[in-house]
């Protein structure tokens, strides 16, 4: 028996045209970003994906110079693609599910800012660390 | 029973930052089925809110919505327990049992009367006095009357609660009926599903405590986040719908080359539910992705609309406008840019001024 004789074929599923139309959702979403500074998200959870279109997306939009990973209740990945402005954005939750999967088209992905509370608290933490050195 | 604190006390307490809360905040987003960039104004609200008192009665059911909502992803059963809410009464879940238990329910009902969310599944049947579903030798329909008086509003999980469901089959020989049709002076929203998604459950759950109200409801009480449009309406194979498509068997061609399964029973087109694109297991896939057809889980009277491998008569649809913009430019371009519209909106306001609650509540 060869491989030849299983009736299972691998097809190519890859052109119901999701990444097309997404591709073109990004490049106005871009547009309005140099023109207006607009940021925006897109939530690929909420988009229906064919089995392939997925890694399909990933492929097209490929992989740039920056990516920077968080460590807070799981971790979170997020990279610029090969279109600079244009973020992949995956949350994971401390079981490693993915939690949120988003494309920002932005300079810097909010969540990568840090916080005014954090901030303040770090502060404090300093204030405190420098008083008991006295 | 402590007093209820904020999420943000609770936080602030465990050491979890600001972001950490934010990250959160944008799941729950995507969870709510809400515009992405909606996580601050989430957050905002969210970290102020203290934690209500929640009591889950399970009546004439298989304890699948439970089993489906502890299999929760996002965030974690655990957070949503211990953070978000104040789980006082679960007889599956719950430590305590026999009168210790009954007592809880009965503590949280005094203490919280007026405040709690009750949140039942299974149906609740009528013959004979109710005699066919009894918990500590009270009737469900007596301890639903009673858990109803003081609730703020009433969840009905899973198709059994919502509309009667596989009780309620013919010949319905307890008499099954639904929790709307015996309470009618309460807020009660339906999620449907046999079970329902578990991040519908929680989605759901976060969307109460984020705006203090229940979510917008389709005409079967459903929240139309997540109930708003069909299976086939958001399905991957559409397309193949659309181009006349079909898998005849489940084992030729057509099957193999994952085209639509309209002919072999698919009740996408008669069926509200995410789980186009919220899946199952984690976000991994959902019937039709694995060669099933939907079986119309989330509708009522599902068990009794004929077999689930009967084609649907005709379509339910008006097909003629989305074959029109799929010759401009393809039906899986039609059917997405369609959800995108929802983001673009948002897009809009957040470029004129910083997004509310308020604004999402217009949505």
């Amino acid at each position: 028996m060869s491989i030849d004789d299983i009736s299972i074929k691998v097809t190519d599923l890859h052109s119901i045209g999701s990444i097309d139309a997404l591709l073109n959702e990004i490049a106005t979403r871009l547009q309005r970003f140099i023109t207006q500074g607009e940021t925006s998200m897109i939530d690929l959870k909420s988009l229906p994906f064919a089995p392939a279109e997925y890694e399909g997306l990933r492929t097209a939009l490929g992989r740039g110079e920056a990516s920077a990973r968080l460590e807070t209740i799981g971790d979170s990945e997020l990279y610029e693609t090969h279109y600079p402005g244009v973020w992949w954005v995956t949350h994971y939750n401390v079981e490693g599910d993915v939690i949120a999967d988003l494309i920002e088209i932005a300079a810097v992905p909010a969540i990568l800012h840090s916080q005014p509370e954090d901030v303040r608290d770090g502060l404090e933490r300093l204030q405190q660390q420098l008083s008991q050195k006295e | 029973m402590t007093e209820h604190e904020t999420l943000e006390q609770r936080l602030h307490e465990q050491g979890i930052s600001r972001r950490s809360f934010l990250k959160f905040c944008a799941a729950m987003a995507t969870m709510m089925a809400l515009p992405p960039g909606s996580a601050s104004a989430i957050a905002a609200t969210l970290a102020k809110v203290k934690r209500p008192s929640v009591i889950w009665l399970s009546f004439q059911e298989c304890t699948g919505c439970t089993e489906s909502l502890t299999r929760s992803h996002s965030p974690t059963l655990e957070s949503m327990i211990f953070d978000m809410v104040s789980l006082d009464y679960h007889h599956t879940l719950q430590a305590a049992s026999g009168f210790a238990a009954e007592q809880a329910r009965e503590d949280a009902m005094k203490e919280f009367h007026g405040q709690y969310l009750l949140l039942v599944d299974g149906s609740i049947p009528l013959k004979d006095g109710g005699i066919y579903s009894t918990i500590a030798g009270r009737t469900n329909l007596n301890m639903l009357l009673e858990a109803a008086q003081g609730a703020a509003a009433i969840v009905a999980v899973g198709s059994c609660a919502a509309f009667g469901g596989l009780p309620n089959a013919q010949p319905n020989p307890t008499g099954a009926v639904a929790v709307s049709d015996i309470i009618k002076d309460k807020p009660i929203i339906n999620i449907s599903g046999c079970p329902p998604i578990p991040a519908v459950i929680t989605g759901v759950l976060a969307h109460y405590l984020t705006f203090g109200a229940l979510p917008a409801l389709d005409d079967q009480g459903r929240p139309k986040a997540f109930y708003g449009e069909t299976i086939h309406d958001r399905c991957y194979r559409r397309p193949f719908y659309d181009q006349g498509k079909f898998a005849k068997t489940f084992d030729d061609e057509g099957a193999r080359n994952g085209w639509c399964l309209y002919e072999l029973g698919c009740k996408g087109p008669t069926t509200h539910n995410a789980c186009a694109t919220t899946k199952w297991n984690g976000g991994t896939s959902f019937p039709i992705e694995s060669g099933h057809g939907c079986i119309g889980c989330s509708e009522p009277k599902f068990w009794d609309a004929g077999s689930f491998y009967a084609p649907l008569p005709a379509p339910t649809a008006d097909v003629s406008s989305v074959a029109q913009a799929a010759a401009v430019v393809g039906a899986a371009a039609a059917v997405i840019v369609g959800a995108i519209d929802r983001g673009k909106k948002t897009a809009a306001q957040q470029s004129r001024k910083k997004l509310t609650v308020d604004d999402l509540k217009g949505n």
